[in-house]
């Protein structure tokens, strides 16, 4: 097996009276993406703070090789790459005055550790002169990666990089950290886009504070053992109400142009729900059994 | 040592760059030093007066001339009785009126005794005495002249001489005030905004997750202040010296150190605020609260303290401010060396320490 990078174990930190991560655990192992995916609020940030050693836990412990966050925050902080959620960037610098700067910060120089970040800033190059401010988001992203790079860090920590970045520079910047992967860099990112869990070699998913499961993205959805049925109709509204009061729905949650729904019977046919559904005057019904995605694991784990 | 450098420029690109920053490190210093040497001035020059001569006799007209050639008086009107003194003042321009008895030659002449009225607008009481002062000096003057026509009195005559100000411009009071001033402004607001800015635009977050040491980050968020801050004070002494005649009678050097320690001071200051403060707003407002208005109310530079009530005293022992205009103010005036300040310089010495520790233990590594 891998040797573990990551260690935390059983943190616990609240803000007043609100309880931001209630008792967490888990490990990252050596060059792994492990992903945190939950809705905004759930504590993602909070414990991305807590291992960057810029939060103290209220409780717990948490090791990064071998390092203890409190007592060696110091060693910690040359070992660590970090990227926070909000843009941290000097606006007022250009592309290439930031990275400079965050290399001189390191201790290193661009082209020390150029061969690291080639992927990714041979695509802001062209704009290396341009204010940090004047960036589109995925670009902004692209180069708050690189400055989280140059010092060559073990741990990369990228709190929701993909936030409000284009379709296309997330799948881009997806690329880009299965190539940082190869390199031997341990990565933990979060995001709240369930979509870019199975991007994952293992996810967390994380709500209200608690981690509602931690396994492989395909674990996860084989652990879905229910049939799972994806329903349209000409009259979405009409149909959500309708499976709302339907003694049979066990969940059903919309997902896109659809409704994704399952059933409180074990052997339902597609018929019988297609009957319920001509007697409620729908019409042009289809309904398909579909495989489950992390979204559709992540609304069942929450009502369970 | 080579991070320490590409942090300060860093800083540096951040203040060139934000016109704003600009505006405030070297517009506000001169148009300030300007505005106070040439605006707000509490000498007397071409004040109106009307002069109510009942006598109309070669005595009064010889004093209503020395009076108006002095320059400090231009006379308005020539009042025709009584009646008309109080509209005089009421019509708001003229400040004093003098009042000449009547049969004021012959009076004086024979009992040696003559009175003169001098009526003074105290709605600005400031100038009101500075004007009755100025008046009855010119008439004791005139009347100097006068006896040595007739008979020689037996007479004290005191004779006053201004040391170190001997024409009493207002201006070697201001320049120290304003230096202390712009310069407390200016380092400790500019330092505070500076850092507090980092934490709220998110990039403290990243230079905390960085070996960089508090205090690299605080001596890379001061120096090029510490610079520009410096440039500042040497353009007001020379904007003293050139444009309002301020003289530096004693070691320019000496002068410059003692700014630099001044400069130190405020910058500690700054970095306090910094790390009390969340945001750029309250930054800027325990500045100019905290700094600014008692800066200039209990610092010596527009009101003396010796006048203060004894709570104001002690309170004013703790303005740094205060020491600072009391050292350049010697320096500049008095011309005196070292010897004569060390213990101003050392309060100032003491409280940069104090200041530097303070900020040094409510720095804080993490992010709460």
């Amino acid at each position: 097996m891998n040797n573990i990078t990551v260690k935390v174990e059983n943190i616990y930190k609240s803000y007043g009276d609100v309880e931001a991560i209630k008792d967490i655990s888990f490990t990252v192992n050596n060059s792994e993406i492990f992903g945190l995916i939950g809705p905004d609020g759930s504590g993602k940030s909070t414990i991305f703070r807590i291992i960057t050693t810029l939060l103290l836990a209220d409780k717990g412990n948490v090791n990064l090789l071998g390092f203890d966050v409190i007592k060696d925050y110091k060693k910690i902080r040359n070992m660590i790459g970090y990227m926070p959620g909000r843009f941290s960037l000097y606006q007022d610098l250009s592309v290439i005055e930031n990275l400079n700067f965050f290399a001189t910060v390191f201790g290193t120089t661009v082209d020390e550790n150029y061969d690291l970040i080639k992927d990714i800033y041979l695509q802001i190059e062209p704009f290396k002169n341009r204010l940090a401010g004047k960036l589109s988001g995925g670009m902004k992203q692209k180069l708050a990666l690189s400055c989280a790079l140059i010092h060559k860090p073990e741990i990369l920590v990228l709190d929701e990089p993909t936030t409000g970045v284009d379709a296309v520079s997330r799948k881009e910047f997806w690329e880009m950290l299965r190539k940082l992967k190869e390199k031997n860099i341990t990565i933990l990112v979060s995001t709240p886009y369930m979509d870019e869990a199975s991007l994952c070699d293992r996810v967390a998913l994380i709500q209200n504070g608690e981690f509602l499961n931690i396994d492989t993205p395909d674990n996860i959805i084989q652990q879905f053992n229910k049939k799972l049925w994806s329903i349209k109709t000409d009259n979405m509204y009409e149909l959500r109400n309708d499976l709302k009061n339907y003694e049979y729905t066990e969940t059903s949650f919309a997902f896109g142009q659809m409704l994704h729904y399952t059933d409180k019977r074990k052997n339902v046919e597609k018929t019988e729900i297609e009957k319920f559904l001509s007697s409620k005057e729908h019409s042009n019904i289809k309904i398909n059994m579909i495989k489950p995605n992390i979204e559709d694991c992540f609304m069942d784990f929450m009502t369970k | 040592m080579k991070r320490f450098i590409g942090f300060v420029r860093k800083e540096f690109y951040h203040i060139f760059r934000d016109p704003r920053t600009m505006v405030i490190l070297f517009g506000i210093p001169i148009v300030q030093i300007l505005l106070f040497g040439f605006v707000i001035t509490n000498e007397i020059k071409d004040a109106k007066i009307a002069i109510l001569d009942q006598s109309h006799d070669e005595i009064t007209k010889e004093i209503t001339n020395k009076l108006i050639s002095s320059g400090y008086f231009i006379l308005e009107q020539k009042l025709k009785s009584n009646n008309y003194i109080e509209d005089s003042f009421k019509k708001g321009n003229i400040k004093e009126v003098i009042v000449f008895e009547s049969n004021f030659e012959q009076k004086l002449e024979r009992e040696k005794k003559a009175s003169i009225q001098i009526l003074a607008d105290a709605s600005d009481p400031n100038t009101a005495s500075m004007l009755t002062n100025y008046t009855s000096a010119l008439i004791y003057q005139y009347l100097r002249e006068l006896n040595g026509e007739f008979i020689n009195n037996v007479q004290i005559t005191p004779e006053v001489r201004m040391l170190y100000n001997p024409y009493l411009l207002g201006v070697y009071m201001f320049i120290p005030g304003i230096m202390a001033m712009i310069l407390m402004l200016i380092s400790a607001l500019m330092t505070s905004i500076s850092l507090v800015r980092e934490k709220e635009l998110g990039t403290m977050e990243v230079l905390l997750v960085s070996p960089l040491r508090p205090l690299q980050i605080v001596l890379g968020k001061v120096t090029p202040y510490f610079f520009l801050s410096f440039v500042n004070a040497l353009s007001i002494v020379l904007l003293g010296k050139f444009v309002f005649g301020m003289p530096v009678t004693g070691s320019f050097v000496l002068l410059m150190i003692e700014s630099m320690l001044f400069i130190l001071l405020a910058l500690s200051l700054g970095i306090l605020i910094s790390t009390v403060s969340d945001s750029q707003q309250s930054a800027m407002m325990i500045s100019m609260f905290a700094l600014l208005l008692p800066t200039i109310l209990l610092s010596g530079f527009i009101y003396p303290i010796e006048n203060m009530p004894a709570i104001l005293q002690w309170i004013a022992y703790l303005m740094p401010p205060r020491w600072f205009i009391i050292i350049i103010k010697d320096i500049m005036l008095k011309g005196v060396g070292l010897l004569y300040v060390w213990k101003e310089t050392l309060v100032i010495i003491f409280m940069i320490f104090l200041f530097i520790i303070l900020s040094v233990k409510k720095f804080q590594v993490r992010l709460e």
